[in-house]
């Protein structure tokens, strides 16, 4: 997994794609706004808010093609190999980075399959609170993963992304998603300061997304 | 009958995009070639959605009353999203919502294109009325319950029951005007949405009062008088598109651009509140389609019961 897989190829995955892309738009009339920064095809780390499984389609869909086929979200390797579909879906459509949650001795450090990752030329998509966000606060403190990527690749820049009313489409544990408009911001990246503490990074990270957020028609966060 | 003043109508409304494609053009020209220009940029993007919406339009008409339903059922799915995207709705609204989006929505629309007066004029202030509040407590969250409840009633309301009733003029049946009822469709669309650009107009040229800053800065007595005015003359000179004696043509044109104005300066206000200029982006240089028919909103119902009570036998 650590060399970087070349762009997706071959009918069935197109077809994938393109259905996976145009069902996102369907259900969520998402769209995409570059606030901070411009979509171009630098080595990024964009990190983003999590309250839904579908959180890293929404983000992968609106990205222009060009970098969507040189960008890897990084997913728990339990949940997405668990199945024959899910595996296809994360190998072969989205090429995703593949971390164990539950780590023993034998499995790959995941900041190493990261930094690999991105040393192979390919653009990550992580979401630093670890895991999705329920509960009533717009934005759970980080986990220290994205601290220790930015410590072993200090010269990539990390773009917060917001992603923005899909827990309203479909709240956790509802079968049924409301057609409400998503958008997915991009902000002004991030970069890890010299010397900087890790305490401090993760802080200033937190709060480069939720500045990210947009203000205009906030809609509450509940659970 | 119908027919051919359909295509009068067309060929009319295309040589004004024309001319305003023109005008656009060359004030791009002269005043700011290659520069961006906030005014004219926006006007120019307005004419070229107004190309769009006119041939979205003149398709529906030509597939008839399915075509018109259609149409009408997607912009009000349109709107009720952009509507619900922008309200402060609780989990607890879920089921509500959905029921909004997939039932009551549907059901308007196919009770209108089968002409189900006595139901389609009653299944969202009364049904859903009464629906909606008994779902939202099914899910037992009572925070901010009667607000929660009232927003999404009036956001079906707006965005589905009254827009139906521009589709539901179909259903009139006005003896002596057989089969002309989409022209009835056309003079209430184009009173309404002239009124609007020519209130645009006059306001950008004349405007100096501000009628309503609070709401909508952009709002001037000019423009209004202006653009209430013209719409109105031009809704009497239509009228031989319609049932109505010039006088009466008169009096509805006034009513409906009157109404418009209304509809937008409501729709300011909430959007204000919300603190957005635009319910959406979905048609470039207008903003959402909320911000385009929200004077239609206001002027389809009183045009349809007025029509209704004074020259429908049914």
């Amino acid at each position: 997994m650590s060399d970087f897989p070349p762009a997706a190829s071959g009918f069935m995955v197109d077809a994938t794609t393109t259905a996976l892309i145009l069902a996102a738009r369907v259900a969520t009339g998402v769209r995409a706004e570059w606030r901070g920064c411009d979509p171009t095809t630098h080595r990024r780390i964009y990190y983003a808010n999590h309250v839904s499984h579908g959180d890293f389609v929404l983000l992968w869909s609106v990205l222009p093609p060009a970098l969507r086929r040189v960008t890897r979200p990084v997913a728990a390797a339990d949940y997405w190999r668990a199945t024959r579909m899910r595996r296809y879906i994360s190998e072969e459509v989205f090429r995703a980075v593949l971390i164990e949650r539950n780590r023993t001795e034998e499995t790959p450090d995941p900041i190493t399959l990261m930094a690999d990752a991105l040393s192979g030329g390919a653009s990550l998509i992580l979401f630093p609170e670890g895991t999705r966000n329920t509960g009533d606060e717009r934005l759970l403190p980080f986990k220290s993963g994205i601290y220790r990527l930015a410590e072993k690749r200090p010269e990539i820049e990390c773009v917060p992304v917001w992603i923005d009313n899909l827990n309203r489409v479909l709240p956790k544990g509802e079968i049924v998603p409301v057609p409400l408009l998503c958008t997915v911001t991009f902000g002004a990246p991030v970069k890890l300061g010299e010397g900087e503490e890790k305490q401090a990074f993760l802080e200033r990270a937190r709060a480069a997304l939720l500045a990210t957020a947009p203000t205009n028609g906030e809609t509450q966060k509940d659970g | 009958m119908a027919e051919p003043n359909l295509l009068i109508l067309a060929a009319g409304v295309f040589a004004i995009l024309a001319v305003a494609s023109l005008i656009g053009f060359i004030l791009k020209r002269t005043i700011s070639w290659q520069k961006p220009h906030a005014v004219i940029d926006n006007l120019n993007a307005r004419i070229k959605a107004w190309w769009v919406l006119v041939a979205l339009m003149l398709l529906a008409f030509l597939f008839g009353k399915a075509g018109v339903v259609l149409l009408f059922a997607f912009a009000s799915f349109t709107a009720l999203r952009e509507f619900m995207t922008l309200t402060p709705t609780r989990r607890g609204d879920h089921y509500a919502l959905a029921a909004s989006f997939f039932i009551f929505l549907p059901a308007q629309y196919a009770l209108v294109l089968a002409d189900q007066y006595g139901i389609y004029s009653v299944l969202i202030p009364v049904y859903a009325f009464l629906a909606l509040p008994i779902i939202a407590a099914f899910r037992a969250e009572t925070t901010r319950y009667m607000e929660r409840v009232a927003q999404v009633q009036w956001a079906l309301m707006i965005c589905v029951f009254c827009l139906s009733h521009v589709p539901a003029i179909l259903n009139l049946d006005i003896p002596g005007f057989e089969g002309g009822n989409l022209l009835l469709i056309a003079f209430l669309i184009i009173v309404v949405q002239a009124s609007d650009v020519l209130q645009y107009v006059c306001g950008k040229l004349f405007g100096r009062r501000k009628l309503a800053p609070n709401l909508s800065p952009s709002k001037t007595w000019e423009g209004l008088i202006g653009g209430v005015g013209l719409a109105t003359l031009l809704g009497t000179g239509l009228w031989w598109l319609t049932p109505f004696t010039p006088l009466v043509a008169l009096a509805m044109a006034a009513l409906i651009a009157i109404m418009g104005f209304f509809g937008g300066l409501v729709m300011s206000a909430i959007k204000r509140d919300r603190g957005v200029k635009d319910w959406g982006q979905m048609i470039e240089g207008h903003g959402g389609v909320l911000d385009r028919i929200d004077s239609l909103v206001f002027a389809a119902p009183i045009f349809f019961h007025l029509t209704r009570f004074f020259f429908s036998v049914s």
